[in-house]
């Protein structure tokens, strides 16, 4: 069983302090959801997220909410993840790789700007007319 | 699927999609019975016999996204390459057990893989759903619960990104004192 030492959790505790608050108030800059169906495991997908674990410990970002998801029924278009920033509407992007969701995170993720030669479609999941 | 990891983390998925609070996933490779035997065992909505029966079959599915599903198939598929069998238990709200078994050693079972990726990814995804793994090897163990580390974090976020990956240290340093404490002790 893995314990956690009293330092690392000292560590994370200090760190996360700040980060936290911004969970309960609910707001975060961007979702991003990685599709983990079969057809994206089988394509990638788990690389994909880890590509971002490691984007979000590195730049020590908390308020970016990843997840994940289903398959979306595109499955020949896998692995994909849909970016939704704040206010804006959801983008799905397909064929990644961890090279491409790197520029993803950096320019739509930070810097709201979408990437779209690698986007499917903008604003495809809304339902609620 | 590349390797092993990579099928527990799809199956694992589908507890999810079948609204497990709790999975279970245990490995034990045992040399005695020179079998690997991987189980999953989630407290999901289950099946009823009859979609339980066809579970195994790639053109059934419970999704309405398209008309397969690939996932159980797949690992029975990788079962069968190494001479071994899936098994499938369920029943509706009484949660589903998968067995796999596959003759350790066998030329065409595949590797283990990346199981720390695995773990921090459906614990990333899913910080709501309790995950138990527990890795044996012969007469070792490795365990990790992530109750146990809720407890630990006394209210922090499981899936903060520190977290995450002191947790993912923390089992490859695991998994890898295993495998350590079982070398053979002579080389040929």
């Amino acid at each position: 069983m893995p314990k956690l030492t009293l330092e690392e959790l000292a560590k994370i505790r200090e760190k996360t302090k700040r980060l936290t608050t911004i969970r309960e108030g609910g707001e975060y800059r961007a979702k991003v959801c990685v599709h983990m169906g079969t057809c994206g495991i089988a394509a990638g997908a788990r690389s994909i997220m880890n590509a971002l674990m490691k984007e979000l410990e590195e730049r020590a970002l908390g308020d970016v909410l990843l997840t994940n998801s289903g398959c979306a029924g595109l499955c020949s278009r896998e692995p994909m993840a849909t970016v939704e920033v704040a206010g804006q509407a959801p983008v799905k992007y397909v064929d990644l790789t961890e090279k491409k969701i790197k520029e993803i995170f950096e320019k739509h993720v930070l810097g709201g700007r979408i990437v779209t030669e690698y986007a499917l479609g903008i604003g495809s999941e809304k339902t609620d007319f | 699927m590349r390797d092993l990891s990579l099928h527990i983390l799809d199956i694992a998925e589908n507890s999810i999609e079948a609204r497990a609070a709790r999975i279970e996933i245990r490995l034990e490779e045992n040399s005695d019975l020179g079998l690997l035997i991987l189980e999953i065992i989630d407290d999901g909505v289950g099946m009823d016999e009859e979609m339980a029966n066809r579970a195994l079959d790639p053109f059934v599915t419970t999704k309405t996204t398209r008309r397969f599903g690939l996932g159980l198939p797949l690992l029975d598929q990788a079962a069968r390459a190494a001479n071994g069998r899936l098994t499938l238990e369920s029943k509706p709200g009484g949660g589903t057990r998968v067995r796999a078994v596959f003759e350790l050693g066998h030329i065409d079972l595949k590797p283990l893989g990346d199981i720390a990726q695995t773990l921090a990814t459906l614990i990333m995804g899913h910080p709501e759903v309790d995950i138990i793994y527990q890795h044996k090897v012969d007469r070792s163990k490795y365990a990790l619960d992530t109750r146990e580390i809720k407890a630990q974090l006394a209210g922090l976020p499981i899936e903060s990104p520190e977290v995450i990956s002191v947790l993912k240290k923390n089992i490859k340093e695991g998994l890898d004192q295993l495998r350590r404490e079982n070398e053979p002790r002579q080389s040929h």
